[in-house]
């Protein structure tokens, strides 16, 4: 019995306990209110969990929030390393990825309304739409890591820059793209079962975790973001792990970007992406990472990714108008972080050192 | 003599570490009490409790005047109980100026209700110059070195008007000289009544200013004792539980140095960096063990950092064993076999959140390079070797460091190099903090290490200590390399002497 306690007490401890919680509720409340105040009356509504096959893709509630999720982890993955590597958020991710689609586009074609174009440029719109995403965050990098502007600070060039920059590509207008295959980046691969969204950012969420963790580069963020000077003096270059840190989250926006675009099958410079850069930080913060820098667990954030889908999803379907969810997003945070805050942390501690100490007497 | 402060049967528990058991401890009025024990012996911890910063499970603190328990919640209630408290770890506000650091929390106001910004300067200036201490007060602090640094936080608490003060190892990056001010201060504190508790490594402080002693072991008293009672000897003896002879000899005798045929492992041509460090010519040869000897502020450290690239020097010519080399970065240093120990330990040496095992194989790891992850097994046993080799006394390998005593840490931030097998190894203050046993082991190792040809620069505040280990001594005066002694010179008088001035600058 004891041993059960005690690994009951190491999952309470755990970082990911809180935002795995808070996944699993947002669920709960779904469920109870569909079931208390669905079409048919009361009763035991479980189509949440439904999923069905059509066409050979797969279709259902949770699938939709986890298509929808796609771009928003992609972001949070970029943000958690930021916020590691440097104590700061990179606010400028929403307006990057107005502006990568934009070039996205703009490479697509000159018109409009974009009717066709050969599978060539195709590649070489994504591709220019991912260098400019990484050229963004060398340049907020840079300013970051080398002349030491406070990240908030610098990224907030970008964040008003770059919607008008956006902007001026799309001569103000809203860009349509009429080819079947651009839609399929924000919905289904042919022949593919899961949403394109979920396949990338899993693939991303992989090859960064192997990346971190084969590697050293996990060790070096860690360090750098605890303690600049110490990382130095023992031979890493801090500045330039902090400034790839901003080149791969701009990267990320870049592929938010695509997404997003593709979910509408057009490039919409006022709103794609807005507001994005508060739910990836966010997610961050909900993963249990501290946004003071160092330490932190990749899989928290795109926990926190998901839980802030389902959580605006459910909303939506629930019928709450989309300009009150942010009112329970809000709610939902402060239970949060007022729970991993460090005043209510310290008493959880010390109420276990304390039983620790008691059962040691006893014993 | 009145009692004015008892602790009784204190227990205080970390996860898996019994820091103190059923510990006792009484202050008198007009005292000065060591308190003393072996790193982690649980020092920092009884203060800790005392004051507010971690609770305690068990026992009874009075304090004189205050009816019944006291229980401090934290260090300002501390305060307002009448313990003022510096502690190992100084916590200034690295942002602030050295006035708002004195006076952060206890403003001066003026009519109008705002900051009295002129008379904190005023008031902050006419402290510090008190103590002797000079320092342009509008100057942020993280301008300001360790020592000075130290002495602010000293000056805060002193100026507090308190029964009580606590000086958790106040002088372990002073001087002679500020040791010296440092103790008039005390000594005047203690003629008006107040009581003092301090904790240090140096022996030969505790029998120049205490009273008292009582002595720490593994978080159990050993005993209270008067300083009388207990002669260096035994006191050593309560510490580590064990005779241990921490003045034996650790090197072979002097003899005359004849560097003619000895390779040259780093030459400096006039090498200087503006502003910390003027141009220098210096030849290291392999098997040296190098003393670095000045006042802070000398330089002493800045030579060193110049040649490993953490100064970036601006001009001047820099040789490794003979090929000429443009150091900018550490790891270009460390890639050329050159290791580094900070002297900040808390800024630049230890990376708080992480674990024991990756603070220890951190400085390998960047010298691999990103690509060549050591495997954990691989990273456990560095890290084990390291723990035992160094004596660390830490829960289990993966604690973060930050919640080990600062004498361990200190130790973890030495095993670090030493893992990377450096061939010239910069030490700059490795014993800050260290107690005394490990510390002979310490100059032992420095020792050991240049019999396996391998080059030592030793820079440290306590003379005796480069005495004992070192065969050269380079002196450091305002930034200027004044002169070398060869080992048959080394004597206290003669760097004494060289330090304070006769050698004119080369
Ligand atoms: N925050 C903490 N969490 C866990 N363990 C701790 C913490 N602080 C101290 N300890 C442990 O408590 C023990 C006593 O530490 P303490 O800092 O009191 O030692 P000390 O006597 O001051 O040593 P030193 O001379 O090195 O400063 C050590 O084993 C240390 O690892
Ligand atoms: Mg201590």
């Amino acid at each position: 019995m004891n041993k059960e306690t005690s690994t009951l007490k190491r999952m309470v401890g755990h970082q990911l306990f809180m935002p795995i919680i808070s996944l699993i509720i947002v669920m709960l409340i779904t469920v109870v209110y569909k079931s208390l105040f669905g079409k048919d009356g009361v009763h035991l509504d479980l189509t949440f969990f439904q999923i069905q096959i059509t066409n050979g893709h797969l279709y259902g509630y949770l699938i939709d929030i986890l298509n929808h999720a796609g771009g928003l982890v992609i972001l949070a993955i970029g943000m958690t390393l930021t916020v590691a590597s440097s104590a700061g958020t990179d606010i400028s991710v929403g307006a990057v990825s107005a502006l990568c689609a934009a070039v996205c586009v703009r490479v697509l074609g000159r018109e409009n309304v974009v009717a066709d174009y050969s599978t060539g440029v195709y590649i070489l719109a994504f591709i220019a739409a991912m260098l400019v995403g990484a050229l963004c965050g060398v340049f907020n990098g840079y300013l970051v890591a080398y002349l030491d502007i406070q990240p908030m600070v610098a990224t907030l060039i970008l964040f008003t820059a770059g919607r008008g920059m956006a902007q001026l590509l799309v001569n103000g207008y809203i860009i349509y793209v009429r080819k079947e295959s651009y839609k399929w980046l924000g919905s289904f691969f042919p022949h593919i079962p899961l949403p394109s969204a979920l396949i990338v950012a899993m693939v991303v969420a992989v090859v960064m975790y192997l990346v971190l963790n084969k590697t050293a580069l996990g060790l070096y963020i860690q360090a750098v973001g605890i303690n600049k000077k110490a990382s130095h003096v023992v031979g890493l270059n801090s500045k330039m792990i902090i400034l790839l840190t901003y080149v791969f989250c701009g990267w990320c926006a870049s592929i938010n970007g695509l997404i997003k675009s593709s979910e509408i099958a057009s490039v919409d410079a006022n709103n794609i992406g807005l507001m994005m850069e508060l739910d990836a930080i966010l997610s961050v913060a909900i993963g249990g990472n501290s946004l003071g820098g160092g330490k932190f667990n990749l899989f928290g954030s795109i926990i926190g990714a998901v839980t802030i889908q389902a959580l605006s999803t459910v909303l939506l379907s629930m019928s709450v108008e989309s300009t009150q969810v942010p009112v329970f997003k809000a709610l939902l945070v402060a239970a949060i972080v007022v729970f991993q805050s460090p005043e209510i942390q310290r008493w959880r501690r010390n109420r276990k050192a304390r039983a620790a100490a008691a059962g040691k007497k006893v014993a | 003599m009145k009692e004015i402060l008892t602790m009784r049967h204190i227990d205080k528990n970390f996860p898996g570490v019994r820091a103190l058991s059923n510990v006792d401890f009484t202050l008198r009025e007009g005292e000065i009490h060591a308190l003393m024990g072996e790193n982690g012996a649980g020092k920092s911890t009884l203060i800790k409790v005392l004051t507010g910063v971690e609770e305690f499970e068990s026992g009874d603190i009075r304090v004189d005047g205050i009816e019944g328990p006291v229980i401090n919640r934290s260090p300002e209630e501390a305060q307002k109980n009448g313990i003022s408290t510096v502690y190992q770890e100084v916590n200034l506000c690295p942002n602030l100026t050295v006035a708002e650091n004195l006076y952060i929390g206890r403003q001066p106001r003026t009519a109008f209700g705002t900051i009295d910004w002129k008379t904190i300067n005023e008031n902050a200036k006419k402290v510090l110059t008190d103590l002797d201490i000079d320092v342009d007060v509008t100057k942020n602090v993280e301008d300001c070195s360790v020592a000075i640094q130290q002495m602010i936080a000293i000056a805060r608490a002193v100026d507090i008007s308190a029964k009580i003060l606590i000086l958790d190892e106040p002088t372990s990056s002073l001087d002679d000289n500020e040791v010296e001010k440092l103790f008039t201060l005390m000594r005047k504190l203690q003629s008006k009544g107040m009581g003092i508790i301090f904790v240090t490594h140096f022996l030969e402080q505790v029998y120049e200013v205490c009273d008292k002693i009582t002595v720490l072991r593994n978080g159990e008293l050993v005993g209270e004792f008067t300083v009388e009672e207990l002669p260096r000897v035994q006191l050593v003896a309560k510490m580590m539980g064990k005779d241990f002879d921490d003045l034996a000899e650790i090197k072979s005798a002097a003899t005359e140095t004849d560097n003619s045929h000895k390779e040259v492992l780093i030459s400096a041509k006039q090498l200087g960096s503006r502003g910390a460090v003027h141009p220098f010519d210096v030849d290291i040869y392999k098997g040296d063990v190098i003393g670095l000897s000045g006042l802070l502020g000398s330089g002493r450290s800045e030579l060193a950092r110049t040649i490993y690239g953490i100064q970036n020097p601006d001009e001047g010519e820099l040789f490794v064993k003979g090929k000429k080399v443009h150091i900018k970065q550490p790891i270009q240093a460390m890639k050329l076999g050159m290791g580094l120990l900070p002297e900040d330990r808390k800024d630049e040496g230890i990376i708080a959140d992480l674990s024991v095992r990756e603070n220890i194989i951190i400085a390998l790891q960047a010298k691999r390079g990103v690509f060549r992850l050591i495997s954990r097994k691989q990273q456990e046993e560095f890290a084990d070797k390291y723990i035992d080799i160094l004596q660390i006394k830490t829960a289990h390998r993966d604690t973060p460091i930050k919640q080990l005593s600062g004498g361990n840490q200190q130790k973890a931030i030495l095993g670090r190099w030493l893992l990377t097998d450096p061939d010239f190894l910069v030490l700059d203050e490795p014993t800050r903090g260290i107690d005394v046993g490990t510390k002979t082991e310490i100059q032992k190792l420095v020792v050991k290490l240049a019999d396996e040809g391998k080059t030592v620069v030793f820079i440290s505040s306590e003379i005796e200590e480069m005495i004992r280990t070192c065969r050269r001594m380079i002196i450091m005066r305002d930034t200027y390399k004044v002169g070398e002694l060869p080992e048959m010179e080394i004597s206290k008088d003669n760097i004494m002497k060289a330090i304070a001035g006769g050698a004119e600058h080369e």
